[in-house]
């Protein structure tokens, strides 16, 4: 996306997040779900969304950022197209977490908060996944993965094109 | 399994949960139907005083008596609200997904019923993010609710109104602080707020709110629809505490799980007969009675009843009732700089001590975990738990940062007093880094 270019909120994702505004009794609690549904069409929140965001609930661009970077997943740069979020809690520490991390790490050659040069995956740590009697756990996108070995990891990658 | 014994699980079904005409042919809103025709608002916050339910979120604190400062009458404000706190975030804790995900409709039901008695107009739940399954499945079972006649205008034809309404959240730990999430609902920033007002007064938008973890809201059905005699009963006699509770452990056990069970069984009953124990002839070391922030207890403390003033008296605090145990191959340091890292990292920078003091810690522990910690550390970790304890900060995640802290250096000080580098060592460092191999491997 051209920096330059004013940014032209999609009028699905306009609809959504009217919608959304319509739960609640100040438009500025949809700011959250705003971004997500932006997030959700780019992967990312592209700059020009925010005050395009920040306009249509009525409040600054700059309180939609303070929001947007606040939140761990609304990402402010872009990410490749699956995002792998690892549990570095203190249950999966327990059962194995570091090994999981190590093996993502070598396969994808890539550190936390990096995407592979291919653009295909970001690896972020994340908190307790609320699945601690089934660690080490990790999310990749949406799908929650369970009891998973380092061993796994790469034939677990490759459902992810 | 019965709802006499298990009512918070005896309808769970993790792969198809109860739609609506299944959860209405198993009990299912009949609690709602009974408060709005037989009851008075007042009469079952009553009755949820009188069952003596305490908070599951990890506090504790009496659900009825919260209920109770909410205004009331004509002269309340015309808007209140009811939040579900339903972001699931404490370390070692994973009990709330099992309920919403395997009985949404319950959630749903308690929410209603809750509603109800402190006249709510607007009711969210508050869903982390990261619970895809669940908030799909709160979606599906508030639309067939709606279209019962449970939900919107004149609920079941009474003269009340009640909307619900699913709000999911987007990361981090301290939105699960009731005020932050406040906040977070809001739109802004998950900062904690001062307290006074508390929510009851001057919560969501300024109007009256009460916020509730998912576990004590689906309690609230049972209590309304078999008394409070009975909620007294379901923890036979074992504690002062009275219901169920989801009781959990995680860790290198035989069968980690959850288990819904009499409140006040012991810890030892959780671990020795429902985990199995632990693995692979691992020894335990020490354990979290209810998630990251509460204070380690010891293989000693296994006979302990499993409630809030017994696990209090301990040092401790019962929590959110998930033990996590620690097995005897691991180093406490390593784990205490696990959960450091957890606590600085999800700090929200509000309050100079949490946002400052929580990566010092980090540090320092780093530095003893690689045995190279200095004279001094551990008094400057002992002091920070003093500087980052209870009043010192908006909120409770800095001192609740600190209770595994303080617990971990009064029960393993010499595991601590290890990872510092010998006078010797250091000075030998400073001149000639062979050297210091050396004193280290004769260290």
């Amino acid at each position: 996306m051209n920096a330059e270019e004013p940014y032209v909120l999609h009028i699905d994702d306009r609809a959504s997040i009217e919608h959304e505004i319509r739960h609640y009794d100040d438009p500025r609690a949809a700011s959250i779900g705003a971004l997500k549904i932006v997030q959700k069409r780019h992967g990312w929140v592209p700059d020009g969304a925010i005050p395009v965001i920040g306009h249509l609930l009525g409040i600054s661009a700059a309180d939609v950022e303070g929001v947007a970077t606040f939140y761990s997943l609304i990402f402010r740069r872009p990410v490749g197209r699956h995002v792998i979020k690892v549990c570095d809690s203190v249950a999966c520490f327990l059962t194995g977490y570091e090994e999981i991390r190590d093996a993502v790490c070598r396969v994808l050659d890539v550190g936390f908060g990096e995407t592979t040069v291919d653009g295909r995956f970001t690896l972020l740590p994340i908190c307790c996944l609320g699945a601690c009697d089934r660690g080490p756990v990790l999310m990749i996108d949406d799908d929650t993965h369970f009891d998973v070995s380092p061993q796994d990891i790469a034939r677990l990658l490759e459902r992810y094109p | 399994m019965t709802a006499d014994t298990k009512p918070l699980t005896y309808r769970v079904d993790l792969g198809a949960p109860l739609d609506l005409r299944g959860y209405e042919s198993r009990e299912g809103y009949a609690a709602v139907r009974k408060a709005l025709r037989e009851m008075q608002p007042s009469d079952v916050t009553h009755l949820v005083k009188e069952a003596n339910l305490r908070g599951r979120g990890g506090a504790g604190f009496p659900t009825g008596v919260k209920w109770g400062l909410v205004p009331m009458g004509e002269t309340a404000p015309r808007h209140k609200y009811l939040l579900c706190n339903a972001d699931e975030m404490e370390p070692g804790t994973f009990k709330d997904r099992l309920l919403l995900e395997g009985a949404p409709h319950q959630l749903v039901e308690a929410m209603i019923v809750s509603a109800y008695a402190i006249q709510a107009s607007h009711g969210y739940i508050f869903v982390r993010g990261e619970y895809v399954l669940a908030a799909e499945r709160l979606e599906r079972a508030i639309a067939e609710a709606r279209i019962a006649g449970y939900l919107g205008a004149n609920v079941l034809g009474s003269p009340w109104s009640f909307e619900l309404f699913v709000h999911t959240g987007a990361g981090r730990y301290i939105p699960g602080e009731e005020t932050a999430l406040i906040n977070s609902l809001e739109g802004r920033r998950a900062n904690p707020r001062a307290k006074p007002p508390f929510p009851q007064i001057a919560g969501l938008w300024g109007k009256p709110t009460v916020v509730n973890n998912v576990e004590t809201l689906c309690n609230v059905p049972h209590i309304v629809m078999r008394g409070a005699e009975w909620f007294h009963g379901l923890s036979q006699g074992k504690t002062k505490d009275s219901g169920t509770k989801l009781y959990g452990v995680s860790g290198r056990v035989k069968r980690p799980g959850l288990w819904e069970l009499p409140f006040g069984v012991s810890a030892r009953e959780i671990l020795e007969e429902h985990a199995g124990g632990m693995k692979d002839r691992l020894k335990l070391k020490c354990w979290l009675p209810g998630g990251a922030s509460t204070d380690f207890l010891m293989p000693e403390h296994l006979d302990l009843a499993m409630d809030f003033d017994t696990i209090a008296n301990a040092g401790s605090r019962m929590g959110t009732g998930l033990l996590t145990v620690v097995d005897e191959s691991r180093s406490i340091v390593s784990v205490m700089r696990n959960l450091e890292e957890f606590f600085a990292r999800e700090s929200c920078g509000w309050c100079t001590p949490c946002r400052d003091g929580l990566p010092w810690s980090v540090r320092i522990l780093a530095a003893l975990e690689r045995g190279q910690g200095r004279s001094g550390d551990i008094e400057t970790l002992e002091q920070l738990c003093r500087f980052l304890g209870p009043g010192k900060t908006f909120c409770a995640h800095a001192p609740g940062a600190v209770e595994p802290l303080q617990s971990a250096i009064k029960y393993f000080r010499h595991e601590f007093e290890a990872g510092i580098t010998k006078p010797a060592a250091r000075a030998a460092a400073q001149s000639a880094p062979q050297a210091i191999a050396a004193a280290q491997a004769t260290a």
